[in-house]
């Protein structure tokens, strides 16, 4: 029999429309249509009018591949989500823009995801996993190939466990869920669902190596090289320290939320960010608040061109 | 076998079929950030809201409850939304231990949960019934012209495009492995997880190569017909006085309902 329902239901990190409150939907919106806006124009400068066909087809492999599953026991079975194969084998930004297709037409042909929210799937499954597997592969580009594929099988664990703890974060910011039962719940879940990643990523890269090495080399001139192998680490830290904190400790991490003004309990979520913020002539309006988000999220924005100015710096010495 | 089985577009002559895209996906877009909007509680708006995909369906010939059947695929994300029964304070009226901590359920949290399940239901329903009545290549078409960054409009329309042609190849190698590993009872089909993982790996990689070097031959073919970095259509989208009126209406309708929400 062909297994047809992991063609529709791959992993169960896709967000659905309902579940994220206006403001977190749109921030998330905003920081994707940023890196995407990047990651079009670095494609083009590196694959040229290649940049097409080659995403195209490598977005439908990924669709494909996560087809592809293995049991495990009990009727579960393991299967691949691609992120961190996709931005290990094509590049942080062409893995980008792939799992970006991937979400899109998951979330416009197979209502897989919502359309209002698909910022923060794009985010979750195609920008984090790209920033952590680029990044730790490329931290030990020039070693041993056994190092090597180590390392992208960790990355394309802690891809899942990142995508799962972002996913959980934001639909407590939304109101949708309670801390202390969403971690345990999704990290719990996608700990083991992760594994089944690791191994299908490793086994696959390491087939790749093996048959087609020079599709893999990395590329000797590049000068970013120290900026992506950073924010892997960063990102990874951060996900590996949040994790824990948010599992061990959830009224810790509301503390935080709460102090730094993105959390109120007992209020609307709607009304949560930026509580005190209100535009002239607008009052206590949703209007009021979205603008109060958009604003949030400009400034977020702004924080991160400032930061791909600064990974971009090297090139020019 | 043919792939193309799985998409969800339905044929047909409706009005809403012969609706312009882009007025079929901006309404879409709309309806859910309307949905969104509408405060917890909200039941006669939630119905009404409700009863304009039940319309639309309806129109669209489909049949009003359509994309109510076609609606579970978001339903296991709910048991993540179970939590916010608890997540919000308000009166108490049971609880649960669940390790250190004590549950509190409140009336505020079941309404919160109940909305939420609305809210995403109606809107997952709007969507499917974009794509039942509309061509997938139309909807991408009309991002096209709202906006999107062409270059990953064209990479949507190419993913698309081989969308099918690579599942196949992904169930032919799915075929290949059953044919070739006997299944033992217990259903783990022989070997330690690790090896069937490995098994699993080659055969993604599998895929990759052939995936790459056909996206190889499909651009060597595409630039001996002359590309040159830019993808034409033919199709011609065109606003009608029906669009109008049909994108008014809807849009009429959505403020209706954030009034009813709100009396």
């Amino acid at each position: 029999m062909i297994p047809v329902t992991p063609l529709i239901k791959p992993i169960h990190l896709h967000i659905p429309d309902g579940f994220l409150s206006l403001p977190i939907a749109v921030l998330f919106w905003i920081l994707s249509i940023l890196f995407i806006l990047l990651a079009v124009r670095r494609t083009q400068r590196e694959f040229g009018e290649r940049q097409v066909p080659l995403m195209g087809v490598m977005a439908a492999f990924i669709f494909a591949a996560q087809m592809i599953n293995f049991p495990v026991a009990g009727g579960t079975s393991g299967h691949l989500l691609g992120g961190v194969l996709a931005a290990v084998i094509l590049g942080p930004w062409a893995g980008m823009l792939v799992m970006t297709s991937v979400v899109a037409v998951q979330a416009l042909l197979f209502q897989d995801g919502g359309l209002l929210v698909m910022g923060a799937n794009i985010f979750n499954m195609g920008i984090l996993t790209a920033l952590i597997g680029y990044g730790l592969h490329h931290g030990v580009a020039g070693k041993d190939r056994s190092i090597r594929l180590a390392v992208t099988g960790l990355a394309a664990w802690l891809s899942v466990i990142a995508g799962a703890l972002a996913t959980s974060l934001q639909v407590w910011l939304s109101g949708s869920a309670l801390l202390q039962v969403i971690i345990p719940a999704m990290l719990g879940v996608h700990a083991l669902i992760g594994i089944g990643e690791a191994l299908i990523t490793v086994a696959a890269l390491s087939f790749i190596l093996q048959v087609r090495p020079d599709l893999i080399t990395p590329n000797p001139q590049s000068n970013h090289r120290r900026g992506w192998v950073a924010v892997g680490f960063l990102v990874s830290l951060v996900v590996l320290l949040l994790a824990p904190l948010a599992s061990a400790n959830p009224d810790g991490l509301e503390r935080v939320a709460i102090d730094l003004g993105f959390y109120r309990q007992g209020q609307d979520p709607l009304y949560q960010i930026f509580p005190d913020y209100t535009l002239p002539g607008l009052g206590e309006t949703p209007l009021s608040t979205i603008f109060a988000g958009v604003l949030g999220a400009l400034f977020v924005a702004g924080i991160t061109v400032l930061f791909t100015k600064v990974l971009r710096q090297p090139k020019k010495t | 076998m043919h792939v193309n089985l799985f998409d969800p577009y339905q044929s047909g002559k409706s009005i809403i079929h012969s609706m312009d895209p882009r007025a079929k996906l901006v309404v879409t877009i709309l309806f859910i950030l309307s949905n969104a909007f509408l405060p917890d509680g909200a039941w006669l708006a939630f119905l009404f809201s409700w009863g304009m995909v039940l319309f639309a369906g309806g129109l669209a010939g489909l049949g009003p409850f359509y994309p109510l059947k076609r609606s579970f695929i978001a339903l296991p994300f709910f048991l993540a939304g179970i939590s916010a029964i608890f997540a919000v304070p308000g009166r108490a009226i049971g609880f649960l231990d669940m390790g250190p901590w004590r549950l509190v359920a409140t009336d505020t949290g079941i309404l919160r949960f109940a909305s939420i399940v609305a809210r995403s239901w109606i809107s997952v329903q709007m969507a499917i019934l974009l794509t039942a009545t509309t061509q997938f290549p139309d909807i991408v078409h009309a991002l096209r012209h709202l906006k999107v960054p062409q270059i990953l409009v064209s990479i949507i329309v190419f993913m698309y495009r081989y969308l099918f042609v690579l599942i196949d190849e992904a169930v032919r190698l799915l075929r290949a492995r059953q044919a070739r590993s006997a299944q033992s009872t217990s259903g783990t089909g022989g070997g330690s997880i690790r090896w069937r993982a490995r098994v699993t790996g080659n055969m993604a990689g599998q895929l990759f190569l052939r995936s790459y070097e056909r996206s190889e031959r499909v651009y060597a073919a595409m630039l001996s017909r002359g590309y040159q970095g830019q993808l034409l259509t033919l199709n011609p989208h065109e606003w009608h006085l029906k669009d109008w009126l049909l994108s008014c209406l809807a849009i009429l309708l959505l403020f209706l309902f954030q009034w009813i929400a709100r009396i």
